[in-house]
């Protein structure tokens, strides 16, 4: 942390050696992080090891599925999330999320993020919302012509873009992307990318990637997830840092080997 | 074997090899779908026939068919409302019931309800699908009417009468409903209540705002599907609504449906090619007209508003 003009950063999320439960299957444990306000950080790791579980434990998703569980704690704004007095629906609220897969709603473009906006009691003008929104996602000038054409009737990249209008639609402070780009093509993926870059003025951003140059190019902080432990059956974070120092001097030998292509 | 890999490598024949398995599997499903079509015209063309002869009769006239209210064979009058009349009336209030009942069922059991919930309740609809419908017939004529008589009072309500088949009748649409609605709320990806989940809505608005309207066209189709089944019910009706066409919109009277009527002069003394005969043809053919129309009818929403998801 060398050049910061804010001496002091604020952490919107932060975790107390936290371990993640599929029934009885610990898929993640000893993760101790801090997501930095409007930074982006990235989680990279081989494939199946808990990067989406970890992901989708800070807002509160794992737990649509019967069966899963937490230990140690997760805290938004020194909150903790996993509280019995918290409501799930809150937190989804203020922590957004986009998917791995771009899952517009099948509903029109306008309504994707009408509809999403209208459940939390949005009372303004929703045709500024609606305009809003698509600006900052750069997807306005695309669909401005369509906005009662399907949400599905876009191209794939330009899906990705409404379900990131549609999260952005409701002001949530922290933005959850699961490998926002892995299903589209490098352009569409560079549009992502050029728009984290924006966004990250107004909201804080992790992302999960497997792809090492976007993390690279794209984040502020870099969290290595690898399997581990016993049987090497849970993963867990073995290095965080400044994305600078995870990719010129890891102090893991296995982030090393892992971000030059080495692994496996 | 030397020359066999040579021969492999060097020129590759594309030619195609006979596999008669694949063709007579092949042939026995394509005549499989062609009898079921088969079966379908012969009945129609059966149907078509029979109604033909009825009204090629001197005693019957198409206009008053249509348009008369009184169903009286032995004065040779034949109007269709009062049998149509009580066929709507039972099967509106077999609706009443089956479809609010049966979508809640079904989105509770799909979207609500703990995998153990689930596998307990779904045989136990399938086992009331099962119960044969003369057993229906009988608990609407020895259960729900008395139930009705004490409500309502013996003097509103007549021993036989179209409430009871109808309320019945719902029951025994209502797996039905929910089995197809809750086959088609389960179909919706989990990405999709994940992407609303994930804006922070709540169970309610998912069900009710996502999943529901992404299921539509498969609720619509159980809808119809219901529908033809009360309209073509006809135990329940033939033991519990009455006998005799009765042109009135009081479920608590007796009145007899299309499908009831059918039942009592097919099971009397008929003789071939008389009139009586050949005009219950010509009601099944008149509910055969109505299913297809049903049919097509949802087909045409089920295209028109369904929220595709893929
Ligand atoms: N819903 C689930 N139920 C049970 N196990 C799961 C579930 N989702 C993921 N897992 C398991 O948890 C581990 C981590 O998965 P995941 O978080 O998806 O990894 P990644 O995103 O890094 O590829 C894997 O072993 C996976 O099989
Ligand atoms: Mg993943």
């Amino acid at each position: 942390m060398t050049t910061n003009n804010n001496p002091e950063p604020t952490y919107v999320i932060e975790t107390q050696d936290l371990e993640i439960y599929y029934g009885t299957f610990k898929a993640v444990t000893d993760v101790n992080m801090k997501v930095e306000q409007n930074k982006i950080t990235a989680i990279i790791g081989p494939s199946g090891c808990g990067k989406s579980t970890l992901l989708r434990a800070f807002n509160r998703m794992n737990e649509l599925y019967a069966g899963t569980s937490i230990k140690g704690k997760i805290t938004f704004n020194g909150q903790d999330i996993y509280a019995k007095e918290v409501d799930p629906v809150e937190v989804r609220y203020r922590i957004g999320m986009v998917f791995q897969k771009p899952n517009p709603f099948p509903k029109s473009i306008y309504e994707n993020i009408a509809w999403t906006a209208r459940i939390h009691g949005y009372k303004g003008n929703m045709d500024e919302l609606v305009e809003n929104s698509l600006q900052q996602a750069a997807l306005w000038d695309e669909v401005k012509d369509k906005l009662h054409q399907s949400g599905l009737s876009l191209s794939g990249g330009q899906q990705q873009r409404l379900c990131i209008a549609r999260a952005i639609s409701i002001k949530p402070e922290v933005i959850l992307m699961d490998e926002p780009a892995s299903a589209l093509d490098p352009i569409a993926t560079l549009k992502i990318e050029e728009l984290m870059q924006e966004l990250k003025k107004n909201y804080t951003i992790v992302i999960v990637t497997h792809n090492m140059q976007q993390a690279a190019r794209a984040s502020d902080y870099t969290a290595m997830m690898m399997l581990s432990g016993e049987g090497e059956r849970s993963g867990t974070m073995i290095e965080f840092n400044e994305t600078k120092t995870i990719f010129t001097r890891p102090a893991d030998k296995r982030t090393e080997d892992y971000v030059t292509g080495r692994f496996g | 074997m030397a020359e066999l890999t040579d021969k492999k490598t060097s020129t590759i024949s594309l030619r195609r090899k006979p596999r008669w398995g694949e063709s007579i599997i092949q042939g026995l499903l394509f005549l499989s779908g062609f009898l079921s079509i088969f079966i379908t015209i012969g009945i129609v063309y059966e149907l078509g026939k029979e109604a033909l002869l009825f009204f090629q009769m001197p005693e019957v006239d198409l206009l008053s068919t249509i348009t008369s209210t009184e169903w009286k064979p032995h004065v040779n009058k034949f109007g269709i409302w009062p049998l149509l009349t009580s066929t709507l009336l039972t099967s509106t209030i077999a609706m009443s019931i089956a479809i609010p009942l049966g979508m809640s069922v079904a989105i509770y059991l799909s979207e609500y309800a703990s995998p153990k919930v689930r596998n307990t309740l779904k045989p136990v609809l399938e086992v009331l699908a099962g119960i044969p419908t003369i057993v229906y017939g009988y608990f609407a004529l020895t259960f729900m009417t008395p139930l009705l008589r004490q409500i309502f009072g013996n003097d509103t309500v007549q021993i036989y009468n179209t409430a009871s088949a109808g309320l019945v009748m719902g029951i025994l649409i209502l797996p039905l409903i929910t089995s197809m609605t809750e086959d088609s709320l389960s179909a919706v990806p989990r990405s999709l209540r994940e992407a609303a989940y994930g804006m922070g809505a709540t169970k309610l608005e998912v069900a009710v705002q996502i999943v529901v309207p992404a299921a539509l066209s498969g609720i619509a189709a159980a809808i119809i599907v219901g529908i033809s089944r009360a309209i073509g019910e006809t135990m329940i009706v033939a033991v519990a609504a009455g006998a005799g066409p009765n042109f009135t919109l009081n479920p608590f009277i007796g009145a007899e449906t299309i499908t009831g009527h059918i039942v009592r002069i097919s099971g009397g003394d008929l003789s071939y090619d008389s009139i009586d005969y050949n005009s219950i043809f010509a009601l099944g053919l008149f509910l055969f007209l109505v299913t297809l129309t049903l049919n097509i009818i949802s087909q045409a929403i089920v295209r028109r508003f369904r929220e595709v998801y893929e």
